[in-house]
C-alpha cells in the first residue's frame, strides 16, 4: 500500500474510533444523567431495558432516527439544517485532543489548550443559527440569550485555564499531564489553582449551557428555547452535544487540574494501561458534580448570569492569573 | 411649513417592541392561559392575560342542577382545594335552610380542608421550583403530596375530585386508620419542611431570583382585590378563616401569616408559613374528633327558600365566595363564584411590567394559579 493511502486509512480509522467513543460516551452519559437524577428525585429512573437500563437510551436513539424532521414553514432551510452539524462537529473535534492515556491520544498537538478553548466556541454558532433561522420567537430569544452566555463565559473558562498554564508551563496536554508527575496542578498551585478550579467548573457549566445556566433552554421560560422547532435526530444531535461538551469541560479538568491518567501518588505506574481507567475515573467525578448543581440549583437569570461572569468570576480570575503568576516567579509551588 | 424627516443612524437601529404568545400551550402556564407578552429584548413591556380556552360554563349549569349536583362541579374549578370549595357551597345550602351540622362534621371538614390546603402548597412548592429550573423540588413536593391523597383516596375513595361534601354533612363516615394515618403524616411532614427551605428557600440563586421581583402593594392588593397568600405577602391581613371562621376553625388557634415584602419571595414565605400553620391546626383538632352522626338528613330534592345567600371560605388560593339568588325552587335562580385565582391574575400586569421573562415566570408560580378555577 502507498504511504498516502497508508496515512489516510489510518486517519479514517482513528476517525472512526472516536466517533464510535463519541456515540456510545453521548449514549452511557445521558443514561448516567437520567439515573444520577433519578436518584436526587427519590425514582428509580429508566432500568428496564437491558441490564439495569443500559439499553434504554438506545432505544430512545433509535425513537428519535425514526421520527419525521419538521420544521417552520419560512425557515432559513439551509442555516437551519447547517446548524445542528456546527454543534456536533465542534464537540468531536474537541474530543480528538483529549488525552485519555499516554498512548490512547490522536492528536496532540502544542497548543492544545488553546485548540479546546478555540473549538469549543464554535458550537455557539451553531446554536445561533439554529435560534436564528428557526423562524420562531422562544427561539430566537434563546439563541440571543446563547450568545450573551457563551461570549461572557468564554473569557473565564479561558484565563482560569490560563492561570494552570503558568504553573505547568505548557499548552501542550500531554506535557501539562507530565508535569503533575509530582503533585496535581491543584495542589501544587494551591490557593489560586482551587480557585481557578471552581471558576473553570462554573464557566464550564455556563459554556455547556447547563443548568443552573441553562437560560439558553430555560423550559419553563422559552419552551424548548434554540431547538424549540428541532425534531428527530437533529434534535438528537443538540442533545447529543450537550453531553458530550459536558464530558469533554470535565475531561479538561480532570487533566488540567487532576494529572489526567496519572494514578493518584503513582500506585499503578507498573501498569500505564491503567491510564484509561484513572482518566474516566476522574472525568466521571467531575460529570457527577456537574449533575449535581442541575438536579439541585435553580435557575439563574439572565441579567445576574451576566453580573455573576462580568462583576464576580473576571475580576476574581485576573488577580488569581497575578496571584498564579507570584507563586511561580518565587517559587512557592507545593511539590512532592 | 412640513416638519422635515431624515432617516438618522439611530433611526434605524431602533429597537422594536414584539409580541409573544405565552400559552395556552406553554410549561409555564400550567394549563391553558394565553399570556400576551409585548417585550422589548427581554424586558416585558405589557402582559395580557387571554381567558376562555377551558371554559365550561360551571355557573350556568348551576341554574340547572339541584344543589346536591352544584357541588360536584365545584370540585372541577379550583381542583386543587376542591374539598374546600365543596365545602362553600355546602355550607351556603346548609345556612339558607338553617340546618345544624354535627360538631363530627365540622372537625373532620376542617381538618380534611386544611390537609388540602398542604397538598395544594406541596404542589405549589413543586411547581414553582420547576419554573425556577430545580427539577428536584416537584419530586420532593410530591411525595408528600402523595401521603395525603393517599389518606384522601382510602377516606372516601377519590384523591383529587373529592365530593367528600354533601348538604347536611359527610357522603361517608371516616376510615378507622385517618386518624392514625393523619398523624402519621404531620409527624412525616414536620421533618420535611426543613428540607424544602434547605433546599431552596435558603439557596442564594434562589433569593437573588425572588427578592424584589414583582411587587405588589398593600394598596394595589386591595384595589384588584387580590386575596389568600398573594395579599397577605403585601401585608393584608385577609384570612377568611380568621375573620369569618366556618366549620371548626373558631374552635383553633393559629396565626394568619402575614409579610409585608410584597415581592415573589414574600409570597413564598407566607406559603410556608402556611404549611405550618395548617399542621398546627390539624394537630390540634385530631385527637379530639367528637363523636357523633357524620350527616343530617335533608329532604332529597332541597329547595332553599327564595333569598340571596352568600358564603366565602378560604381556598388555598385565597377567598372563595358562593353568592346565590334562589327563587324557590330545587336549583338556584342564579349562581356567581367568587373565584381567588381570577382576582390573583388581575395583578399579573401590574406587578410583572418592567421585569425579564425569567421574573415573569416566577411571578406566575408565586401567584399560584390554577386554570380552571380562573375561568370556571
Amino acid at each position: 500500500m502507498p504511504e498516502g493511502v497508508a496515512g489516510i486509512a489510518e486517519m479514517i480509522l482513528i476517525a472512526l474510533v472516536y466517533l464510535g467513543i463519541f456515540s456510545v460516551a453521548g449514549l452511557f452519559l445521558v443514561l448516567v444523567e437520567r439515573r444520577v437524577a433519578a436518584w436526587f428525585q427519590l425514582r428509580i429512573g429508566p432500568n428496564r431495558v437491558g441490564f439495569q437500563g443500559i439499553l434504554q437510551t438506545l432505544a430512545d436513539a433509535l425513537k428519535l432516527v425514526s421520527k419525521e424532521l419538521t420544521g417552520t414553514v419560512r425557515a432559513d432551510k439551509f442555516l437551519y439544517n447547517l446548524a445542528p452539524y456546527f454543534v456536533i462537529i465542534s464537540a468531536l473535534m474537541a474530543m480528538s485532543v483529549l488525552p485519555f492515556s499516554k498512548e490512547f491520544h490522536a492528536f496532540d498537538i502544542n497548543i492544545g489548550v488553546l485548540f479546546l478553548i478555540a473549538i469549543s466556541s464554535i458550537g455557539v454558532i451553531g446554536i445561533l443559527l439554529g435560534g436564528w433561522s428557526s423562524n420562531n420567537k422562544f427561539a430566537l430569544i434563546g439563541a440571543m440569550r446563547s450568545g450573551v452566555q457563551t461570549i461572557s463565559y468564554e473569557l473565564s473558562v479561558g484565563l482560569s485555564l490560563l492561570t494552570m498554564v503558568l504553573i505547568s508551563g505548557s499548552l501542550q496536554l500531554s506535557a501539562i499531564v507530565e508535569v503533575q508527575k509530582n503533585g496535581w496542578l491543584i495542589v501544587q498551585g494551591h490557593i489560586p489553582a482551587v480557585i481557578a478550579f471552581m471558576i473553570f467548573m462554573i464557566s464550564g457549566t455556563a459554556e455547556t449551557n447547563r443548568a443552573p445556566f441553562d437560560i439558553v433552554e430555560a423550559e419553563s421560560e422559552l419552551g424548548a428555547g434554540f431547538h424549540t422547532e428541532y425534531s428527530g435526530m437533529k434534535f438528537a444531535y443538540f442533545f447529543l452535544a450537550e453531553f458530550i461538551n459536558m464530558f469533554i469541560i470535565a475531561a479538561i479538568a480532570a487533566t488540567v487540574f487532576f494529572g489526567g491518567w496519572l494514578s493518584p501518588f503513582g500506585i499503578t505506574e507498573s501498569l500505564p494501561w491503567l491510564g484509561v481507567f484513572w482518566f474516566l475515573l476522574k472525568t466521571f467525578v467531575l460529570v457527577f458534580l456537574m449533575m449535581w448543581f442541575r438536579w439541585t440549583f435553580p435557575r439563574l437569570r439572565v441579567d445576574q448570569l451576566l453580573t455573576l461572569e462580568w462583576k464576580y468570576l473576571l475580576p476574581v480570575n485576573l488577580v488569581n492569573i497575578v496571584a498564579m503568576a507570584l507563586i511561580v516567579w518565587l517559587n512557592l509551588t507545593i511539590q512532592f | 411649513m412640513p416638519m422635515e424627516i431624515t432617516p438618522t443612524a439611530t433611526d434605524s437601529f431602533k429597537s422594536q417592541e414584539y409580541f409573544i404568545n405565552m400559552g395556552p400551550q406553554h410549561p409555564a402556564t400550567h394549563g391553558v392561559l394565553r399570556l400576551l407578552l409585548t417585550i422589548d429584548g427581554e424586558i416585558i413591556k405589557k402582559v395580557e392575560p387571554d381567558l376562555g380556552y377551558i371554559h365550561r360554563s360551571i355557573e350556568k349549569m348551576c341554574e340547572r342542577d339541584s344543589y346536591q349536583q352544584i357541588v360536584h362541579l365545584t370540585d372541577r374549578m379550583d381542583y386543587l382545594s376542591s374539598h374546600i370549595n365543596n365545602e362553600a357551597v355546602c355550607l351556603v345550602v346548609e345556612n339558607a335552610l338553617g340546618l345544624e351540622v354535627p360538631e363530627r362534621v365540622k372537625v373532620i371538614r376542617t381538618i380534611i380542608g386544611e390537609l388540602t390546603r398542604i397538598a395544594s402548597h406541596c404542589l405549589w412548592w413543586g411547581v414553582m421550583g420547576m419554573d425556577l429550573g430545580a427539577f428536584t423540588t416537584f419530586f420532593l413536593g410530591f411525595r408528600d403530596r402523595e401521603m395525603i391523597n393517599d389518606i384522601f383516596e382510602e377516606t372516601c375513595g377519590a384523591r383529587l375530585t373529592m365530593n367528600y361534601n354533601v348538604p347536611g354533612g359527610l357522603m361517608l363516615d371516616i376510615h378507622p386508620n385517618f386518624v392514625n394515618r393523619v398523624k402519621k403524616f404531620v409527624a412525616h411532614f414536620k421533618t420535611k419542611i426543613p428540607e424544602y427551605d434547605e433546599l431552596i428557600t435558603g439557596n442564594i440563586i434562589f433569593q437573588k431570583r425572588t427578592k424584589g421581583v414583582g411587587i405588589l402593594s398593600r394598596e394595589d392588593a386591595i384595589s384588584f382585590g387580590a386575596s389568600g397568600p398573594v395579599a397577605r405577602a403585601s401585608g393584608y391581613s385577609c384570612d377568611v378563616r380568621k375573620y369569618h371562621p366556618y366549620s371548626a376553625l373558631d374552635k383553633v388557634t393559629f396565626t394568619e401569616s402575614l409579610k409585608t415584602g410584597g415581592d415573589t419571595l414574600a409570597r413564598y414565605e407566607v406559603r410556608i408559613r402556611e404549611m405550618w400553620e395548617s399542621l398546627s391546626i390539624v394537630e390540634q383538632l385530631i385527637d379530639n374528633i367528637p363523636e357523633g352522626d357524620h350527616r343530617v338528613s335533608t329532604n332529597a330534592v332541597i329547595k332553599l327558600p327564595a333569598g340571596e345567600y352568600y358564603q366565602k371560605v378560604e381556598t388555598a388560593r385565597g377567598e372563595l365566595g358562593v353568592y346565590v339568588i334562589s327563587s324557590g325552587t330545587k336549583s338556584p335562580y342564579r349562581l356567581k363564584f367568587r373565584s381567588p385565582g381570577f382576582s390573583n391574575l388581575s395583578v399579573l400586569n401590574h406587578i410583572a411590567v418592567g421585569s425579564k421573562i425569567g421574573d415573569l415566570v416566577a411571578i406566575m408560580a408565586t401567584i399560584d394559579l390554577v386554570i380552571p378555577d380562573i375561568d370556571r
